[in-house]
């Protein structure tokens, strides 16, 4: 066969792979834009703040700079009640703002408008900080969440809310969804039911505007332990998962899940050193059939990575 | 010497030079990540094995396992053979030896940092594209470009008439892979959230795979089979259709990894129709291969690069196969998320790319040195352990993933699939730590064979001469 030039060569490249770029790219890009954030969707967003991972707040990736949620079941401004008690998403000064907040058009139409009229959130400000709930109103005759900046709202300040809080109700979810992100949980479980019957077990699988301004998303996708988006309506022990991370095969006898003990650091609650080398003596004895009770689970330090990955799990996989 | 060479004048290093260190890279990160790969799977099999420490926990080390074998094995590898084929198809000399020299050192350079940094947890926590951008930015513009950049400017300055399929792959697979690195990385470069950074990940791990792995490894096989078998290859015209149906097919069907999220339902179905053309490519390459082995089969058994080459070609069949309509709706909703895919990545990195690039591997140290191979023995207990240990966690590995899928539509408890896939995690580590220690015997042998390999004389290739071991 004689040898035949090409007419096209580079140039068919670019055109072929230019097309296909932009309908994989542009295409979706168009539907993304049109998802109206679902309370879910703003839960997530405000509790976790700009960005988990490798960030120039958190460049170390151990949880700095993330908003703390608050669970308040009263005013703190007027001491009234608020009955069911309520999330409060506190940004202290400094803190970065989640997307939605900078971006609002992330929030999706309808959403967006309530947020930036009756959420007043163009007046929050990163410099003196910012607590933010979540509203529900009407909108064209459709029910809406939204952001609410109840510091220009409610005139609420971070310092009072954390103070009438207390740090039983304070909840580090952000910090927690980073350590979910770097030990490597979502290897194994998935935060993405499948629209098969996994229904059943795991729940619904996520909406539309149920990521809006999330990064990461970490859906995962090699399951080889249980999908967790709705764990917490299963499971909402605290004393079961603080069991579960020490050692799962203490719950779970077949479990395959590694131990987390690492994530209690040194010191437990009343500031006594662990002494983990005891611990694993113990164990082994127990599971040999030498003791009848395996050692008790060290209570986790208030500042322990522990205590912030099961708030995330039991604030957010809900 | 890696050293004294970055800094000398372009024409005082020696040729075949950047192969050398690229071939030597390859097979150490090769060894790196198959044992990352056996001591993972040692602790998925057996929980209990080395805990309590941070560092060696199974989430701080899983990522490093698949980007040491992405980025340092497969791509290194097919760093080397761009390195040695372009000029040679061209009849040219490499472009610039002392760019290529660079382009190892970045290379090991960035890689080592991005792995030990992806180890302590300082991750972007998106699959496959970990890394954090700094990283992403060192692998683009440090790598990627001084690599498209030299094979570009080889092939520009050949001093043959036409391009050789081999080379059309090298080009545009470099390009399309910056683009796609860029774009893929995009969430992180500029905080891009929600469902745009999910799509986009998976946008990023579909296209690595689809149009710099599999094409770029089917690239080498064009390259070695016409050049250990003397025949000529069956039809240029099918490598074209290859050529040109990746380019236009295998571009998009990114979101048949998202079948359960909430993307467009338009966009899922497109990509399942793409995907299923993947046939079209694989055909081509598959017959166009087997075809130009006419009359050669006798090397399948008696070379060892020719042995390591049609393995990976043959095993291209049961991946397409596979991999064409497992991302169907129709069969995807059964075997997602499980092991299945699990064994299907491995029968697409570490059966057919990687039995192709070793080949290549093989084939092009001993030309660049200009030894012969220091022992055939060493090869073949190389390739049989390669071989018996891949097949043997793919297919513990798919019954574990059918187990998972039925249990999954069945609504069986978890833990119970847990315990039922025990023995296959067993076996599972248990081939990963044949293919890990098969690894170990043939870095030896290269090694030695750059020692001690009998001298090929010039105007000969190291398969003409006979062993002498």
């Amino acid at each position: 066969m004689a040898f035949q030039r090409y007419k096209f060569g580079a140039a068919g490249i670019g055109l072929m792979f230019g097309f296909s770029m932009s309908i994989t790219l542009f295409g979706p890009a168009n539907d993304f834009r049109s998802g109206v954030s679902t309370w879910v969707g703003l839960d997530k967003q405000l509790s976790l703040g700009r960005v988990i991972g490798f960030s120039y707040e958190d460049p170390l990736v151990i949880g700095d700079g993330k908003p703390i949620v608050v669970i308040l079941d009263k005013d703190p401004k007027t001491g009234a009640a608020i009955d069911p008690p309520q999330r409060a998403y506190v940004y202290s000064a400094g803190i970065k703002f989640s997307p939605g907040v900078n971006h609002p058009e992330l929030l999706g139409p309808g959403v967006r408008d309530l947020s930036e009229g009756k959420g007043q959130i163009a007046q929050a400000n990163m410099a003196t900080g910012a607590v933010f709930t979540i509203g529900k109103d009407e909108f064209n005759g459709e029910e809406l969440d939204y952001i609410v900046n109840a510091t220009a709202v409610s005139g609420w300040t971070p310092a009072e809310v954390l103070s009438a809080a207390g740090d039983e109700n304070m909840r580090y979810v952000g910090k927690g969804k980073t350590i979910y992100i770097t030990e490597g949980c979502w290897w194994c479980h998935t935060l993405l039911p499948e629209q098969t019957q996994d229904w059943q077990f795991f729940g619904a699988p996520p909406f539309l505007g149920d990521m809006n301004g999330e990064m990461p998303t970490a859906f995962g996708s090699d399951r080889k332990a249980p999908d967790l988006l709705h764990v917490a309506s299963r499971n909402s022990s605290r004393e079961w998962m603080t069991m579960h991370f020490f050692n799962p095969r203490l719950v779970q006898p077949n479990s395959i899940m590694p131990r987390f003990d690492y994530l209690w650091g040194k010191k437990d609650a009343s500031g006594n050193t662990i002494d983990f080398k005891k611990w694993r003596a113990d164990y082994t004895a127990y599971v040999n059939g030498k003791t009848i009770y395996p050692p008790e689970v060290p209570e986790p330090a208030r500042t322990a990575e522990v205590r912030a990955l099961i708030d995330w799990v039991l604030t957010s996989l809900r | 010497m890696l050293m004294k060479y970055l800094f000398a004048k372009n024409e005082e290093i020696p040729a075949g030079s950047a192969t050398i260190f690229f071939g030597f890279s390859s097979i150490f990160w090769f060894v790196v990540g198959t044992g990352l790969g056996s001591f993972n799977a040692a602790k998925l099999a057996f929980p209990d094995w080395v805990t309590g420490t941070e560092l060696f926990a199974f989430g701080h080390m899983r990522q490093v396992h698949v980007l040491a074998v992405i980025l340092g094995w497969i791509s290194m590898a097919f760093g080397m053979t761009m390195m040695y084929m372009t000029p040679a198809l061209g009849n040219t000399k490499l472009w610039s030896e002392k760019l290529g020299l660079w382009t190892v050192f970045m290379w090991n350079v960035g890689l080592s940092l991005g792995l030990t940094l992806l180890w302590m947890g300082i991750t972007s926590g998106r699959e496959y594209s970990d890394l954090i951008w700094p990283i992403d930015l060192v692998v683009i513009f440090g790598v990627l470009l001084p690599l498209g950049i030299n094979v570009w400017m080889t092939i520009s300055h050949r001093k043959t008439q036409g391009i050789y399929i081999t080379n059309w792959f090298f080009g545009a697979c470099i390009f399309m892979l910056m683009i796609v690195f860029f774009v893929g990385n995009s969430p992180e470069l500029f905080n891009l959230t929600g469902l745009t950074e999910a799509y986009l990940t998976f946008w990023f791990a579909h296209n690595v795979l689809g149009l710099w792995i599999t094409p770029v490894a089917a690239a080498i096989a064009y390259y070695t089979i016409p050049k250990l078998t003397g025949n000529p290859l069956y039809s240029h015209r099918i490598g074209h259709l290859h050529f040109w149906s990746i380019i236009a097919f295998y571009s998009t069907p990114a979101s048949h990894h998202l079948m359960s999220a909430p993307l467009p339902e338009w966009l899922k179905s497109f990509a399942s129709v793409e995907g299923v053309l993947i046939l079209i490519p694989a055909v081509a390459f598959v017959a166009n291969i087997l075809l130009t082995m006419k009359g050669k089969w006798s090397l399948f058994v008696e070379n060892i690069e020719t042995k390591f080459s049609i393995t990976g070609v043959l095993l291209a069949i049961p991946l397409n196969m596979q991999g064409g309509f497992q991302q169907t709706r129709a069969i995807n909703w059964y075997v997602h998320g499980t092991g299945w895919i699990v064994a299907h990545a491995h029968l697409a990195l570490l059966g057919m790319s990687s039995f192709l690039e070793a080949a290549a591997v093989y084939f092009g140290l001993q030309q660049m040195l200009r030894r012969k191979l220091y022992s055939l023995t060493l090869a073949n207990l190389h390739y049989w352990f390669f071989i018996i240990g891949f097949c043997t966690y793919w297919i513990s590995m798919t019954i574990a993933g059918l187990m998972q899928g039925a249990g999954k539509i069945y609504e069986v408890p978890y833990i119970d699939v847990v315990v039922a896939e025990h023995p296959y995690m067993i076996a599972r580590w248990a081939g990963g730590t044949m293919v890990f220690t098969g690894n170990v015997i043939w870095l030896y042998n290269m090694w030695m064979t750059a020692r001690e390999g009998t001298i090929v004389p010039s105007g000969r290739y190291a398969h003409e001469l006979a062993y002498e071991r």
